[in-house]
C-alpha cells in the first residue's frame, strides 16, 4: 500500500495518508484504550453494594481496585402517604420514592437484579443513565411481577445519575415515583465532606386537588397537560421537614446528591440562605462555583457541595417557588451550633417602615426649610423638622424612644456620649462612627456609616431634637455649626472618646 | 384429533357442571355472543402494519365474567394433571396456584369461590378452555369487547372510560380482588378492565408487526418512548399498559394479579 502512495502525486498521497490515519486511530484490536473508563476485568470477591433509602446515602467507596459489585434492587408497589391525610399508589425500586441510593466506582462491574415483588401489579424495568447500552439496561430488564431479571454492565463514565423505571407508559412509571440515583465514584474517591445527603425533586398528578384528603388516583390528563398536583423532594410533602429535616452543624460540609425524577418539571434548585460554594451541574465533571441556583433538568441531577456557617433553618426549595409554598416543593436543613454574628446578625430590629406613606407628615421639614431660608427658624421648628428626620432616619438604629439596642446600637436617651463633647455629636451624622466607644458606661463596636444624605440643616434639626427629647440637656445647633464641622479636617472630629 | 379433544372438553365441561351443582355452585359459565364490526385496535394492523387500519372481527362468543376460583378447582377436580405440583414446569412455573385453589381446601365459607383464580400459566388457562369447549380469546377480540362501557360499544374516546381503566392500576394488587359480577358492559360482559390481568391467546405475538421494518426491534414496547411509535392512539396509555404486562411473562409464567376468561369460534364463523 505504501508503495503505491509514492507513485500518485502529493495532493493525493496526502488525502490516502489522512484517511490511512483516520482508520489507524480506531482498530478494534485497541479497543480497551477507547474505554477511558475501564480499568480491566474486576478484582477481588463480589461485593453487594450498600443501598440505602432517601436521605441517606451509602458510605464512599474506599477501593483501589475495580470489582464486581452486585445490586440487588426490588420493585415494590405500595400506598403510602403523599400528603398528611392524603394517600397515592407509588410504584418504587426500593420501597421508597426516591428509589434506593446506589454508590459504585468508575470502572466496576455492576450485576444488576431486578425483582418485581410477586405482590406487584404491573411489569417493570430500569434504565439507569449510567449505563452505556440499548435503553440503559431497560432492554435488558423487563420483568414481570414475581420474576427477577439480571443484566452487567461496567460504570464507564463517572458522575451521578438518574435511574426509572422505562416500561410504558414511562411517564406514568415515573410520575408514581420510579426514579432514583446512582453515584459512579471517581477512582480517587470524592473529597471528605461531613455530611452527604439525598434529596431528589419529582412532580406527581392526583385526581384531587392539593391536599385533597384520601387517596387519590393518578391523573393522566393533568400530567399530559404537565400541571403536577404536587411537587415534592423525596416523594411526600414534609419527607424532610421537622424531625425528618436534614442536619448538619455550623462549620461542617455538605453535600447535597440533587436529582429530578421529573416527569416533567425541570428544577430551580436553591436553598434559602446559603450560597452552593461548588456544584458539579447536571452531575458532570465540570464545577460552578458560588452558585446560589442550580438548574436539575428532568431525569437529570447535580452535586452541590457547601460549608454552612451560620446556624438554624435552610429551606431547600424548587425556586419556582409557587411550587415551594403551594405544591410542596419544600424541605428542611437544620443547623446547629454557636452563633457567629459577625457573619450574620440574626434580627436586630423590628420597626415601622414608613416608606413613602411618610411622606405627608414631613411638613414639619418644609416648614423649618422655609424659615430657615427666611431666618425666622425657631428651636420648636427645628425639634419638629429633627424629630421627623430622625423617624425616618435615625431610628432604624437607635429605636423610636433613643433606647438603642443594647450592645449594638448606643442610646442616645441620656446620653452622656452626645452631651460631652458638641463637636464630636455633630460629627457623627457627617462622617459616621466606627469602633470602640464607651457610652452610659457601656463598651460599643460597631459601624455607623456617613449620613451623607442629609443637608446641614437637616442634621442641625435631628441633632437639637436628639438633644432636647429622652432627657438630654437640651441645647440648640444650628446649620452653620454642622457647616463648621463639615469643613474641619476629619481625623480631629471624630477623636475616641475617652 | 379435533374430534377427541371436543370429547374430552364436553366431558371435562358436563364435570364441572356437576362438580358445580353438588357444592352449591351456579350453574355452567355463561357465553355471551359478541357480534362482529370493523374495528380499530391500538396495535398496527394489515398486511403491511398501517397505523389507521381497520380489521374486521367475525362474530365470536365471550365468557361474561373472568373463570373463578370455585370454577377452577373444580377443573382440577376433574384434571388432576393441572393441580399445582403435578402439572410439569415447562407449561407452570413455580408461581402456579401458589396461592390456590387447591381440590384440598375446605369448602369456602365466604365469597373466595367467586373470585376470579389468578395465578395460572397460559397453558393452564388455555387447558381449562377446552375442558369447556373454548379457546382463550385473541387480543383483538379481548380488546374489542373491553372497548365498551355501560351503555357504548366503543367508549375509548371517554376520557372517564380510560380513568376507570387507570384507577384499577392504581389499587395495589396485594389486595384481595372482589369476587366476578361487576357493572356489565353494552354486551352484558363483566369485569374487563378492573378487575384482574386476563391472559389472550396470541399474548406471545403482540410485538410482533408483519412490517420487517419493525420487526427486528421486538424490544419496541420495552423502554422509553420506542412503545408510542407503534401505538396508534397514544392517549390510551391504558391499553397500552395491559400489553406491556402480557408481554412481559411466558407462557408458563402468571402473577397474583392475571385470570382469565375464554371465547369460543361461533359455526360457520371461520
Amino acid at each position: 500500500m505504501g508503495f503505491r502512495m509514492i507513485s500518485t502525486t502529493p495532493a493525493r498521497a496526502c488525502i490516502a495518508l489522512g484517511l490511512a490515519g483516520l482508520f489507524a486511530a480506531v482498530p478494534p484490536a485497541q479497543a480497551a484504550e477507547a474505554h477511558p473508563g475501564d480499568f480491566g476485568p474486576p478484582r477481588g470477591e463480589p461485593i453487594h453494594a450498600v443501598l440505602t433509602s432517601p436521605p441517606n446515602v451509602p458510605p464512599p467507596i474506599h477501593r483501589s481496585y475495580p470489582a464486581k459489585v452486585i445490586v440487588d434492587l426490588e420493585v415494590v408497589e405500595q400506598e403510602k402517604q403523599i400528603s398528611e391525610g392524603v394517600s397515592y399508589t407509588f410504584w418504587t425500586f426500593g420501597g421508597t420514592t426516591p428509589g434506593s441510593f446506589i454508590r459504585v466506582r468508575q470502572g466496576d462491574t455492576v450485576e444488576f437484579h431486578l425483582k418485581n415483588n410477586p405482590g406487584n401489579k404491573m411489569a417493570h424495568n430500569i434504565d439507569l443513565h449510567g449505563v452505556t447500552g440499548p435503553g440503559g439496561g431497560a432492554a435488558s430488564s423487563f420483568t414481570a411481577p414475581g420474576h427477577e431479571s439480571q443484566f452487567t454492565f461496567k460504570a464507564l463514565n463517572e458522575g451521578v445519575y438518574v435511574y426509572h423505571c422505562a416500561t410504558a407508559p414511562v411517564g406514568m412509571h415515573i410520575a408514581n415515583g420510579m426514579y432514583g440515583l446512582i453515584l459512579v465514584e471517581p477512582p480517587q474517591g470524592m473529597p471528605k465532606v461531613d455530611h452527604e445527603y439525598y434529596v431528589m425533586q419529582g412532580d406527581f398528578y392526583t385526581t384531587g386537588k392539593y391536599r385533597e384528603k384520601g387517596n387519590q388516583g393518578f391523573d393522566m390528563e393533568k400530567a399530559i397537560d404537565e400541571r403536577p398536583t404536587y411537587v415534592l423532594f423525596n416523594g411526600s410533602e414534609g419527607s424532610l421537614t421537622g424531625d425528618k429535616a436534614l442536619k448538619a452543624k455550623v462549620n461542617e460540609t455538605v453535600r447535597l446528591f440533587v436529582g429530578n425524577g421529573g416527569p416533567n418539571l425541570v428544577s430551580s434548585f436553591h436553598v434559602i440562605g446559603a450560597i452552593f460554594d461548588e456544584v458539579r451541574f447536571e452531575g458532570g465533571t465540570n464545577v460552578q462555583k458560588n452558585v446560589q441556583t442550580t438548574l436539575i433538568p428532568a431525569g437529570g441531577a447535580a452535586i452541590a457541595k457547601f460549608r454552612t456557617h451560620v446556624p438554624g433553618s435552610y429551606v431547600l426549595v424548587d425556586h419556582s417557588i409557587f411550587r415551594a409554598f403551594n405544591k410542596g416543593a419544600l424541605a428542611i436543613l437544620k443547623v446547629d451550633g454557636p452563633e457567629d454574628k459577625t457573619i450574620y446578625s440574626g434580627k436586630e430590629l423590628d420597626s415601622v417602615y414608613l416608606g413613602d406613606r411618610s411622606r405627608p407628615n414631613l411638613n414639619a421639614v418644609t416648614t423649618a426649610t422655609a424659615s430657615a431660608e427666611h431666618g425666622t427658624l425657631t428651636l420648636q421648628e427645628q425639634i419638629k423638622a429633627g424629630e421627623q428626620l430622625f423617624t425616618g432616619t435615625c431610628s432604624v438604629c437607635h429605636q423610636a424612644t433613643g433606647a438603642g439596642i443594647p450592645g449594638v446600637f448606643p442610646p442616645l436617651a441620656k446620653s452622656d456620649y452626645l452631651a460631652t463633647d458638641l463637636h464630636r455629636t455633630i460629627a457623627i451624622p457627617l462622617r459616621g462612627l466606627t469602633g470602640k466607644v464607651t457610652v452610659n458606661g457601656v463598651e460599643y463596636n460597631s459601624v455607623m456609616p456617613p449620613m451623607s444624605q442629609l443637608n446641614d440643616d437637616e442634621v442641625a434639626n435631628i441633632l437639637t431634637f436628639v438633644l432636647n427629647s429622652w432627657g438630654n440637656p437640651g441645647g440648640r445647633i444650628s446649620a452653620d455649626d454642622v457647616k463648621q464641622v463639615r469643613a474641619q479636617p476629619a481625623q480631629a472630629a471624630v477623636a475616641p472618646a475617652h | 384429533m379435533i374430534r377427541q379433544r371436543w370429547l374430552r372438553a364436553a366431558l371435562g365441561a358436563a364435570l364441572a357442571g356437576a362438580s358445580g351443582i353438588a357444592t352449591g355452585e351456579a350453574a355452567a359459565a355463561e357465553y355471551v355472543r359478541i357480534p362482529g364490526a370493523d374495528f380499530t385496535s391500538v396495535l398496527p394492523q394489515g398486511a403491511t402494519p398501517d397505523s389507521s387500519a381497520t380489521t374486521t372481527l367475525s362474530s365470536f362468543e365471550l365468557r361474561s365474567t373472568p373463570v373463578t376460583r370455585g370454577e377452577f378447582r373444580t377443573f382440577l377436580a376433574s384434571h388432576p394433571r393441572w393441580r399445582r405440583g403435578q402439572a410439569p414446569m415447562v407449561f407452570a412455573d413455580a408461581a402456579y396456584l401458589a396461592d390456590g385453589p387447591s381440590v384440598e381446601d375446605p369448602p369456602a365459607t365466604d365469597d373466595a369461590d367467586r373470585r376470579p383464580v389468578t395465578g395460572v400459566s397460559w397453558f393452564a388457562a388455555q387447558a381449562f378452555c377446552e375442558s369447556e369447549a373454548a379457546r382463550l380469546p385473541t387480543w383483538l377480540e379481548w380488546e374489542y369487547a373491553a372497548a365498551a362501557d355501560e351503555t357504548r360499544r366503543d367508549a375509548r374516546a371517554d376520557p372517564a372510560w380510560r380513568q376507570r381503566i387507570l384507577s384499577w392500576y392504581e389499587r395495589p394488587a396485594s389486595r384481595r380482588p372482589p369476587p366476578v359480577g361487576g357493572a356489565a358492559n353494552a354486551y352484558g360482559v363483566h369485569d374487563l378492565n378492573d378487575l384482574v390481568w386476563e391472559w389472550v391467546d396470541d399474548f406471545n405475538a403482540l410485538f410482533i408487526a408483519g412490517d420487517s421494518r419493525t420487526q427486528g426491534d421486538p424490544d419496541r414496547l420495552k423502554f422509553c418512548g420506542a412503545g408510542a411509535i407503534s401505538i396508534v392512539d397514544r392517549d390510551n396509555f391504558a391499553v397500552l399498559m395491559r400489553i406491556a404486562l402480557l408481554s412481559s411473562l411466558g407462557a408458563s409464567e402468571s402473577t397474583s394479579s392475571l385470570g382469565f376468561r375464554c371465547a369460543r369460534t361461533l359455526a360457520g364463523t371461520l
